[in-house]
């Protein structure tokens, strides 16, 4: 059990107390007679003087800037209406995207059950949701796989400035996107996606485990010289994707 | 005229000596004594939270999925979310079949065991959306809303829902003039009285109270004392099945 403790982090509870009066209630508490309390289970985190509690469950809630991976449920005749893995389903009119698509013509360009990456561009205060795929990178995605893992995790997936995701990115040898609704798409060879998805699902149970990106990288190294036993020169694989998830540097979420 | 069943008695009086001349009830029990717990969180994939919870012998499953869309739609509330509670019992989880289905009973309890969540989680973070807990009873021993309402909250906090604090729930009542805690089937049957509560260990707020029967205030107050002990000692319980969820997942590596 000791052992256990130096491993991973203090799980803290609904009601649990984690900070006091000198300090900010940050993401995941609230503040009560001069108290912070956790309202979530999760472990604990601080930047500066807030006190955040990064949950280890529950649905994403969505964000303006936030790159998402999006699946069409619904085909409107100047809309289409999205699943972002969030309480909230979210339109994409046609003037979002950059096609030029005719009244009633959706359905030639998106279908449903489609898989597109957008950016969340509007949530106003009552949850109204509204994506867009203007911007360079936003694209139906044609091929790989999607995996789900908890929202909040996502910044463990990426790391600190991107030293995860790049980590699995090289020694799987995929390509990889990380939406911050919890879809991850990966893309490559077949043993190639099988491994990335294995580590991620690593990263997932372990999320609040210290030293995580070492565990992922011996984990890697190891099931690699097993799938790919004659390319031992993984490190030739420069042309790193243009797509790196915006919010990089939210993953220097003090990975230590 | 049909066979006598137990089922006529419930409420009345019976020949059985529910506590013996020691102090000893029927199953056993010290008369402050509750009957063993056990809690799992996360046992359910599909569902966002779940709980499994053993309280004697009841056997009791509760799932959460949400926050989600409400349908239909003019439930929505434009400022905060909605608790759906769904209490069920299944048809084998009593003596007799129960005919499944809502009932007065369930729906009942499943409003009250609502309302109770609501006083926890923080609603306004979820503006249009509900949050559903679908309890079942598999197998019934009395108390079950204490039970389900035990177990729905700590599913509620494994799907990842802000809230307050845990709420515990549990029972105490009157039998042979003895104030009790957490009343078995027979005790419920025949005896005087069952006070069941919802308790916030944190703030001290009682949430859920209903009474069948009828008890003094000096016995109330009493009856309220052993509650409160009684759900801060099932609390641990919860926490730790919380906690323990993610110990168990660093197992297995």
């Amino acid at each position: 059990m000791e052992e256990d403790k130096k491993n991973y982090r203090e799980v803290f509870l609904p009601g649990d107390e984690v900070g006091g009066e000198n300090q900010k209630s940050g993401y995941g508490t609230y503040r009560e007679d001069g108290k912070i309390y956790s309202s979530h289970v999760g472990v604990r985190t601080g930047r500066n003087e807030f006190v955040n509690i990064i949950p280890l469950g529950g649905k994403y809630n969505p964000r303006p800037g936030d790159q998402v991976i999006a699946y069409i449920e619904e085909i409107g005749p100047t809309y289409w209406m999205t699943n972002i893995n969030s309480p909230y389903p979210a339109p994409l009119h046609v003037n979002d995207t950059p096609w030029k698509v005719n009244f009633g013509d959706t359905a030639k360009y998106l279908e449903i059950n489609d898989v597109i990456i957008a950016v969340i561009s509007s949530v106003d205060e009552i949850k109204h949701v509204q994506i867009s795929m203007k911007e360079h990178g936003h694209r139906r995605v044609n091929s790989g796989s999607i995996v789900e893992i908890t929202p909040s995790k996502v910044p463990r997936v990426i790391g600190k400035g991107g030293s995860m995701i790049s980590l699995i990115k090289n020694t799987a040898n995929c390509r990889l996107f990380v939406g911050q609704n919890g879809r991850i798409w990966i893309d490559g060879e077949e043993e190639a996606i099988e491994l990335a998805i294995r580590a991620i699902e690593m990263i997932e149970r372990e999320s609040h485990s210290f030293g995580l990106t070492e565990k992922v990288n011996t984990f890697l190294e190891e099931e690699a010289a097993k799938i790919f036993p004659q390319t031992e020169k993984t490190g030739e694989e420069e042309k790193e994707d243009v797509e790196e998830s915006a919010e990089a540097e939210d993953a220097a979420e003090e990975e230590e | 005229m049909r066979p006598k069943r137990k089922s006529d008695n419930m409420g009345g009086k019976c020949d059985i000596q529910l506590i013996d001349d020691n102090g000893i009830r029927i199953d056993g029990r010290k008369i402050h004594e509750l009957r063993p717990i056990t809690i799992e969180a996360g046992v359910l994939n599909r569902a966002d939270g779940s709980a499994y919870l053993e309280w004697g012998d009841n056997k009791v499953m509760a799932a959460v999925y949400g926050p989600r869309e409400v349908h239909p739609r003019h439930r929505q509330k434009a400022d905060r979310c909605i608790v759906q509670y769904y209490y069920s019992m299944a048809p084998f989880s009593v003596g007799d079949r129960k005919r499944p289905g809502p009932d007065r009973r369930s729906t009942e309890i499943s409003k009250i065991s609502a309302e109770a969540l609501e006083n926890v989680i923080f609603l306004d973070q979820f503006p249009r959306a509900t949050i559903d807990v679908y309890v079942t009873v598999l197998q019934a021993s009395a108390g079950t809303r204490c039970a389900a309402l035990t177990a729905a909250s700590v599913a509620v906090a494994d799907a990842g829902i802000p809230m307050k604090d845990l709420v515990v729930s549990c029972a105490s009542g009157k039998v042979e003039g003895k104030v009790v805690l957490d009343l078995v089937q027979a005790e419920d049957n025949f005896g005087e009285s069952d006070v069941p509560i919802g308790y916030v260990p944190k703030t001290g707020e009682i949430v859920l109270m209903q009474m069948d029967g009828d008890m003094t205030y000096e016995e109330m107050e009493e009856a309220m004392e052993l509650s409160i002990n009684a759900c801060k000692e099932i609390y641990e319980i919860q926490r730790d099945a919380l906690i323990r969820r993610y110990a168990d997942a660093e197992e297995v590596e």
